[in-house]
């Protein structure tokens, strides 16, 4: 019974790192309409800018603001040059647009970056601690609490502020927005900037689990599945989805894995996030699409 | 209102192409290419140009038409075309090993029915979900299908490597593994099957697609066989990519395992028919064309220019930065694509007479 | 249609002439005194560069010094081309095709494509070409048999006899044979052709030894593996023989590490075993076992011919000087030496001169390197004797086991020789049944040898 908690609770703390992507992806559908597939690149730029910045010495926390400010940089760019030309097309023409700004992106940081590995130390123990009869590792605990605290401050920020209703605003409806005055570009920019914050977190939990190299912008491909269970829109889906996602990959790889073969974690929470999409389009916590003719 | 990207307007456009709109026989730069093709090349291509060049680009093309059938005509998004690749290439393999008696275009077409009849199971999602979350699913299926062939070795034929290779290709006794051979294999199956799908685009069936595409809501309202036409586009959309994928194996590379189609693969196809035009039979070969011939221009180009002093690894980036914006510009600019600027220098160089 | 427009013309012509000038051959090198061409298939981008480059610093610098201290190989100078692949097949056919003529027209003497897709793809066309493909510790095992495999060389390792390595080696430690009777190992295996290499033999051996083989796969990329090393958790191995690549291997040290699973009894293969795969794992790699076949470091004497002669001097194909003496780096050492010294073979029969492919298939079939020769070439302990004839075209199967301290690799073992015989069976099954589904007919290697 242990060994399944275990499993469940090592699962469920890996969900939370996905869930730590899916939140940048969440926030950018949330603004602008787009599955913003270059999210993968920008953790990658964000970990390997950090980790270039403190190898020639600078400060860990100066290096965490002199990234974030490349990442808004890049965000705005990116705003600019992308999604403005982009305006009103289909979601379909959105992706491939940002399929294709990634390999920009990868191309940019591997040529200024080099493509070297590089460890990435935060300081935060990577060892197991016992917790009642299972194991948890301290820096899956970490991890989760660091995402926690970002979740209620996306919340807050998004149910308190004048900016986050602007934000609802804009989301629900651009144009009624506009014509009440709310200006788009602003709104956008600050969103673009908040998921570019949520990437440099993610990248740097991720680039200190795994170390920072160019594989580091294949999580997006478990995003997906996040967001198609959990709710393109909403932060306490990409969390819950993520959950999901977590535990359900590792038990399945537990209990079926042994069936078939192993090595389902491949696919298992497309398949998942597929069963989903045909019980429940619009995820746990999304909103219903309305289908225009 | 219907989403107003570019791809709509191709609804009046996009099953000319290059091909004569107006009748179904060929028109003369259609035969010039075949005589190019069948006639001009035989005779003066070495090793590397069939090899490297030539047949990578007939079957890309291959792929990027098959793809474009159902991405660009019919409007349903997918990532799947590797796992469809890799299934018509396993599935040729098994036949040509296990049925030896077949002869090879039995073999291929099986190969491509086993992909269609997947391509079908794929498909049976898009009557209930559509544009972007199909894309998910398509997904799904491109992971799964890398995994059933690494996994079970029985499609490997338990080979060690597992990875599946040419079994003699061989056609009415003549040997064809030369690289001569695998060519003319592969330039006639190409043009066999381009055939087919012009043909097809300029049906009943081709004009449901496009259909669909464009207003697949309003389409069913009028009466259109919605599930019909999607299914039909993941059929022969699947066939085609199937072959495609069984030629990468036999007569390009000689060898594949479950990692030459994964999603790299999915991507690569996916840039091809977006560069070269959404929607435009042409399209997948200037697509396929860009693709397979820039890196190696590029190549050529800095070393003749800058000697060895570019390092192969800046070359490299820059080659994904140059797909990338290019991806981003023809989509923000030019919907359909290289083809249809192509269209334009043909038509400023030849202008018609008034 | 208007042909004769001045238009269509000037246009037609101007494009026409572009594309020839892009793709018009390379000049022929006019040297005084022929050169042997050396074609190099690399990866300096992509997620495996950082294992690709230093291997080509290695290869180059050696290259430059043998050129420039050494006089060329038996006064025949080297000349090399690069062509970037990134580890993919597609453009490694694309790069042998182009360079398979070498800069004359001749067949180039060898092709290493240092990636198993490549290998894979290029298996068939360099029979067609007549040019061997040395594939050095990776590539098809059943390659071994040269007398169905005449132009394939896994030389000096094939993952079968790592395999059989990395099993002697753990008998070493439990304190012989007979311990291993009950013992539990586990390979965490890279789910690819590649990962798969070694369930084959260790299957075979675990039934000749009695210990208990248990097999977790190991999705590709791995960067995700709580699933796994969970199981392992459970299992309780002994021993974990890790065969990752790229990212596998950090993220698979710091797993472990998490889950409680002591490093020191994890046993990576020779691709996991290289700063690039522990540095990421930080403090959790101390202790990590990793086989090689070439060691770490800079305290031989061929390193002390390099420093003096390339490094100090700014000639290194290094950016990164530290990287000098690293495994990959001494691993493209080697490359270089075993190639020089199959031309060298060939060279004896041939006449000093630039060797062409069927040349070089005699040169690397009649490679033998023994002790004496090593320590003239000055890379003892870098490199084992080597022995390659028509029936054995691997010619060595040792490795060596190496130890992570945090700083560098250190070797923990002396050269271990893989148990040959007892795989040689399997290996001339697979063998043969390539063979048969190729319809190639084996070569009589009493004939040959």
């Amino acid at each position: 019974m242990s060994f399944f908690l275990e499993t469940l609770v090592g699962g469920l703390l890996a969900g939370v790192m996905y869930s730590l992507v899916a939140l940048g992806f969440v926030l950018i559908y949330k603004a602008s309409r787009v599955f913003n597939f270059a999210q993968g690149s920008l953790l990658l730029f964000a970990a390997l800018a950090f980790v270039t910045l403190t190898e020639h010495g600078v400060n860990l926390w100066l290096a965490g603001l002199i990234t974030l400010a490349l990442l808004i940089l890049i965000a705005l760019a990116i705003e600019r040059a992308v999604l403005r030309p982009l305006t009103g097309r289909s979601d379909l023409t959105l992706f491939m647009a940002t399929l294709g700004l990634s390999y920009v992106i990868e191309g940019v940081a591997q040529t200024v970056m080099g493509s070297d590995v590089h460890a990435l130390d935060l300081g935060i123990p990577d060892v197991p601690m016992q917790v009642g009869p299972i194991q948890i590792s301290v820096f899956d605990l970490t991890a989760a609490a660091i995402s926690g605290v970002l979740v209620l401050a996306l919340s807050l920020l998004f149910s308190r502020t004048r900016l986050g209703v602007s934000l609802r605003a804009v989301a629900d409806d651009p144009l009624a927005a506009q014509s009440i005055g709310i200006k788009l570009d602003t709104v956008w920019s600050v969103v673009w900037a908040v998921a570019g914050f949520v990437g440099l977190v993610a990248g740097l939990l991720w680039g200190s689990r795994q170390g920072v190299q160019f594989s580091l912008s294949l999580v997006v491909l478990k995003a997906l599945p996040v967001l198609i269970i959990g709710g393109f829109t909403s932060i306490t889906g990409a969390i819950v989805g993520g959950l999901i996602v977590g535990a359900s990959e590792s038990l399945a790889e537990l209990y079926l894995g042994p069936l078939i073969g192993g090595g389902l974690s491949a696919w298992f929470a497309y398949v998942l996030a597929l069963a989903f999409l045909l019980v429940r389009p619009s995820g746990l916590f999304g909103e219903r699409a309305i289908e225009r003719v | 209102m219907p989403s107003s990207d570019g791809i709509d307007t191709l609804a009046l456009v996009s099953s000319r192409g290059f091909v004569a709109p107006v009748t179904w026989r060929p028109n003369w730069l259609v035969l010039a290419l075949l005589a190019v093709t069948f006639g001009l090349v035989p005779l003066v291509a070495d090793d590397y140009w069939l090899n490297a060049v030539l047949i990578p680009f007939l079957v890309l093309s291959l792929a990027g038409l098959g793809l474009n059938l159902l991405t660009g005509f019919a409007g349903q998004a997918s990532l799947g075309a590797g796992a469809l690749m890799s299934v018509g290439a396993f599935a040729s393999y098994n036949f040509l090993l296990r049925a030896p008696l077949l002869p090879l275009p039995v073999s291929l077409a099986l190969g491509g029915a086993t992909a269609a009849g997947l391509g079908l199971v794929f498909g049976l999602p898009s009557l209930r979900i559509k544009g972007f979350y199909l894309l998910a699913s398509t997904l799904g299926a491109q992971f799964f299908v890398e995994w059933a062939f690494t996994k079970y070795e029985w499609f490997s034929n338990h080979a060690s490597s597992g990875s599946i290779s040419a079994p003699r290709l061989a056609l009415f006794g003549c040997d064809l593994s030369s690289p001569l051979g695998r060519y003319l294999l592969t330039a006639t199956i190409v043009a066999l099957l381009t055939w087919v799908a012009a043909n097809l685009v300029r049906s009943q069936t081709g004009r449901t697609w496009t259909a669909i595409r464009d207003m697949d809501t309003a389409a069913a309202v009028i009466g259109i066989p919605v599930v019909g036409a999607k299914l039909s586009a993941f059929v022969v959309s699947s066939f085609i990519l199937g072959i495609a994928g069984a030629l990468w194996a036999f007569t390009y590379l000689g060898t594949a395992d479950a990692h030459s189609f994964d999603i790299d693969r999915s991507f690569q196809i996916l840039f091809i028919i977006i560069i070269g035009g959404l929607g435009s039979l042409a399209g997948s070969y200037i697509g396929a064309a860009f693709i397979l011939v820039l890196p190696i221009f590029l190549d050529r180009f800095a070393l003749a220019l800058f000697g060895g002093m570019i390092g192969t690894g800046l070359l490299e980036n820059l080659q994904k930065i140059i797909f990338g914006s290019l991806i981003i510009f023809l989509l923000a600019r030019e919907p359909r694509g290289l083809a249809a600027y192509l269209a334009r220098l043909s038509r400023w160089l030849l202008p018609r007479r008034a | 249609m208007n042909f004769s427009s001045l238009r269509v013309r000037s246009v037609a012509a101007c494009a026409g002439l572009a594309l020839a000038a892009a793709f018009a051959a390379s000049p022929a090198a006019a040297a005084d005194a022929p050169e042997q061409f050396w074609p190099l298939l690399t990866y300096r981008v992509g997620p495996f560069a950082p294992s690709g480059i230093p291997i080509w610093a290695g290869v180059l610098d050696t290259i430059r010094y043998y050129n420039e201290v050494k006089g060329g190989i038996d006064g025949v100078k080297i000349v090399t081309d690069e062509c970037e692949t990134g580890w993919l097949a597609e453009k490694g056919v694309e790069c042998y095709e182009r360079l398979k003529g070498g800069r004359t027209g001749l067949p180039i003497p060898f092709v290493e494509p240092e990636s198993a897709p490549i290998s894979y793809a290029l298996t068939d066309k360099i029979v067609a070409d007549k040019i061997p493909m040395i594939t050095i510790n990776y590539g098809r095992t059943e390659a071994t048999d040269g007398s169905v495999f005449k132009w394939n060389f896994p030389i000096i390792l094939t993952f079968y006899s790592e395999a059989s390595g990395i099993i002697n080696f753990i008998a070493q430690k439990e304190g012989g044979f007979d311990k291993l009777k009950g013992k539990k190992i586990a390979t965490l295996y890279n789910d690819s052709a590649y990962g798969r290499e070694t369930l084959a033999p260790l299957a075979l051996l675990s039934k000749k030894y009695g210990f208990q083989d248990i097999e977790i796969p190991n999705p590709n990329p791995g960067n995700e593996q709580s699933a796994q090393w969970q199981q392992i958790r459970e299992i309780k191995p002994d021993w974990v023989f890790l065969r990752g690549w790229g990212i596998q291997t950090p993220v698979a040290i710091k797993t472990a590490a998490r889950i409680g699973y002591p490093v020191d009894r994890i046993i990576g293969d020779v691709w996991s075993g290289s700063e690039d795969d522990v540095i990421p794992a930080g403090a959790a790699g101390k202790g990590f076992l990793a086989a090689t076949t070439n060691a770490a470091g800079t305290d031989f004497a061929i390193h002390r011919e390099l420093k003096k002669y390339i490094l100090d001097k700014g000639k290194s194909d290094l950016k990164d000087l530290s990287r000098f003496g690293t495994v990959y780096y001494n691993a493209g050492i080697v490359h270089a030496i075993v190639t020089i010294e199959a031309i060298r073979a060939a060279h004896q029969k041939f006449g000093n001169r630039p060797i062409t492919g069927v040349e070089g298939q005699y040169g690397f079939e009649h490679l033998n390197i023994d002790q004496k020769r090593i320590e003239e070439l000055g890379v003892t302990g870098l490199l084992q004797p080597l022995k390659l004839s028509c029936s054995d075209h691997e010619g060595g199967g040792a490795l060596r086991i190496q130890q992570w301290d945090g700083q560098k690799w250190t070797p923990v073992s002396d050269w271990i020789q893989a148990d040959r015989e007892t795989l040689r069976p399997l290996i001339d099954e697979k063998a043969s049944a390539y063979a048969k589904e190729k319809g190639v007919t084996p070569r009589d290697c009493s004939k040959e040898d």
